[in-house]
């Protein structure tokens, strides 16, 4: 570890240095985390089906449905970027509704029964245009799930920006998803941990902060996200840039 | 790095490795027990053979302890295995006794490991009613349903559940194989180990010498469905594709490759019935493979260009999984988990019948570079998601949230 700028701490974290990022100008904690699935025992075979098991549905299949698929084993291509707009898509081939549910952004929303509600109003509008969509049925049910996500600390710091690089690609997918897409439901201000973290060095960081958040996590594995991410951190103190 | 970790490591990349690592932290000593019925043969035990090593190697205490019983107990889960699959078969009070004497008997051999464990983990029915025999247990129970339960035979459902439901949580491979239980069902697919000698790397003269020993033709395209001789597999199906598909294809060569079936009274009508479909056509090779021919496999999926699976009925399809980690795309049947393995138009096709299975061939051979392309999403498809890692990870994980509580999100230190 002599050599590695992303220092491995051997004591366990203080209360002040848990649950979420650092404060301003501090060390960053690296965090992990795994996922695991369970059933619901609630399913939908049509659109009204959908809308009414999402009435009562726990509120952690909604976050399954929404972030949770990006950390287990992924079944589809992220064309849409929840799971409820692609199985109308490819359950119900209602394309107008799963355009709907797919361009909504689960950030806007505060909580997320705004977001159960948000679900249920662009089902209720799509239903209300026309009584046979209420009857389609898919030969496929979705199946809703929930999740358990356990976090836990890699023990893992960073204290300057310039070794991020390298401790972004040594991070797991667990990592990634944590800190760059669970905290964008996590954290006050609906931003990545990274970007938060560097917020802490005033302007400084403006401008790798902006290229961080042109990266679209939604629309490439975890995999590729770290490798994107890896290559704007090293392209950006490649150039010199502070 | 232990050496089995860093063989791992290989193909996984270390970061797979050593999240694995991180997670088993907090479970670095707690004794878990897994129970099944059998140590060789079947899946369950193929799997545990893998994962009880690992687990230990990541410092946990884990111990893998089989039951056996007689004749009729044997009998009477054969019996419960098919009727939870949806066979009316009768449980009589014979073969009932034979079962609950079996668990009462391993239950009383077993108490030492079982009661104070920190983990069971009771895999299928034959060993399931060892719950009742630990009233005071201390640690947390699961069971392991390794079969799809969505459609049992009602009265032998009748029998098992309230054994069932005695567990702190059940596991199903997918959630189209659950019932509904009044404790947490949690889900994890299957998996396959990339160092078995089915999936690891092979030599290009081992792959040589099966196209010698087989008579393949190396310049000619071939397509192969490694699967047992059963109607639900459709053989007689793909032998139609490919005909339809030597209409353009005349060079194509077929390979439908299938376990011994000598102890499968139909399984042999089967295989007649493909033999004669096969007629005289020197281009579809028929082979009956021994049980072991895990290696032969192997190489055959590597040899072939498109894999086939067009089974019309199928529970997860581990051979599919096989395939599209040999880098090839697959044509599948769009039933069971196939469909959660083979995603149009990315790592394979789905079809419903012979014609579409023939227009996929064709698809695929006229357009090499999309084969490639698909081939190679589909390995890394696998490596994301169903390798023996993923697999350990979701029991590590799961091991965490039962042991600290059934909220949706944990935070250790």
């Amino acid at each position: 570890m002599d050599d590695n700028p992303v220092a491995r701490s051997d004591h366990s974290p203080g209360p002040q240095e848990t649950g979420g990022p650092p404060p301003a100008h501090g060390v960053f904690h690296i965090k992990d985390c795994a996922l695991i699935a369970v059933a619901t025992g609630k399913h939908a075979s049509s659109l009204r089906e959908l809308r009414d098991v999402l009435q009562v549905v726990e509120a952690d299949s909604i976050y399954y449905h929404f972030w949770g698929g990006r950390l287990r084993a992924r079944f589809d291509e992220p064309e849409f970027q929840n799971e409820f707009a692609a199985w109308v898509n490819r359950g119900l081939h209602d394309g107008p509704a799963a355009e709907r549910l797919g361009v909504i952004d689960p950030t806007a929303c505060e909580t997320l029964e705004d977001l159960r509600t948000e679900l249920i109003d662009v089902l209720e509008e799509r239903l209300e245009e026309s009584e046979s969509l209420s009857w389609a049925r898919s030969p496929f049910p979705m199946n809703l799930l929930r999740s358990q996500i356990v976090v836990f600390d890699t023990h893992r710091r960073v204290a300057d920006p310039r070794d991020l690089a390298q401790a972004v690609e040594q991070m797991s997918a667990g990592s990634i998803f944590y800190h760059l897409i669970d905290a964008r439901r996590r954290t006050a201000n609906g931003v990545d941990d990274l970007r938060n973290w560097l917020a802490g060095f005033g302007d400084t960081y403006q401008d790798l902060s902006q290229a961080i958040a042109d990266i679209d996590p939604f629309f490439s594995t975890l995999t590729e996200v770290r490798l994107e991410l890896t290559e704007v951190l090293a392209d950006h103190f490649a150039r010199g840039q502070a | 790095m232990s050496e089995l970790l860093s063989r791992y490591a290989d193909v996984t990349g270390e970061d797979v490795i050593d999240h694995l690592v991180q997670l088993a932290q907090p479970l670095r000593g707690r004794r878990v027990v897994h129970v099944n019925s059998t140590r060789v043969g079947g899946g369950v035990a193929e799997i545990l053979h893998k994962l009880v090593p690992l687990m230990n190697e990541l410092g946990l205490d884990v111990s893998w302890e089989v039951i056996a019983g007689e004749e009729t107990f044997y009998r009477c889960t054969k019996g419960l295995h098919n009727a939870l699959q949806g066979n009316p078969v009768v449980i009589d009070e014979v073969l009932a006794r034979a079962y609950d004497e079996t668990n009462a008997r391993s239950a009383d051999q077993l108490r030492n490991t079982l009661q104070d464990a920190d983990i069971v983990i009771v895999h299928d029915p034959q060993p399931a009613a060892l719950v009742r025999h630990f009233p005071h247990r201390s640690g947390r129970w699961v069971w392991r349903c390794h079969i799809d339960v969505s459609r049992p035979y009602r009265p032998v459902w009748k029998f098992l559940r309230p054994i069932v439901t005695r567990y702190d949580a059940s596991i199903f491979s997918l959630a189209n194989f659950t019932r509904p239980l009044p404790h947490p069902q949690y889900l994890i697919s299957p998996s396959i180990d990339p160092l078995s000698d089915k999936n690891k790397a092979l030599a290009p003269e081992r792959l040589e010498a099966i196209r010698r020993e087989y008579g393949f033709d190396p310049e000619r395209p071939l397509i192969l469905q490694v699967s047992r001789f059963d109607r639900f597999k459709d053989p007689i199906g793909v032998i139609a594709a490919y005909r339809l598909a030597t209409k353009f294809i005349p060079s194509l060569q077929l390979v439908l490759a299938g376990g011994s079936a000598d102890d499968d009274p139909e399984g042999e009508i089967v295989l007649r019935e493909v033999r004669r479909a096969a007629g005289d056509d020197p281009d579809i090779h028929v082979l009956l493979l021994p049980p072991d021919a895990h290696e032969t496999i192997n190489a055959l999926q590597r040899i072939a260009d498109i894999i086939l699976q067009k089974s019309l009925r199928e529970g997860f399809g581990l051979t599919v999984t096989e395939g599209l980690w040999k880098g090839k795309p697959v044509i599948g049947g769009n039933t069971g988990g196939i469909g959660l393995q083979v995603i149009n138009h990315h790592t394979g096709f789905l079809v419903d019948t012979p014609e579409g299975a023939a227009l996929r061939i064709r698809y695929l051979l006229n357009d090499r570079v999309k084969l490639t392309e698909m081939g190679h999403k589909a390995r890394e498809f696998v490596r994301e998601n169903f390798l023996l890692t993923r697999h350990l990870r979701e029991y590590l994980t799961l091991m965490l949230a039962m042991l600290h509580g059934a909220d949706g999100r944990i935070e250790l230190g």
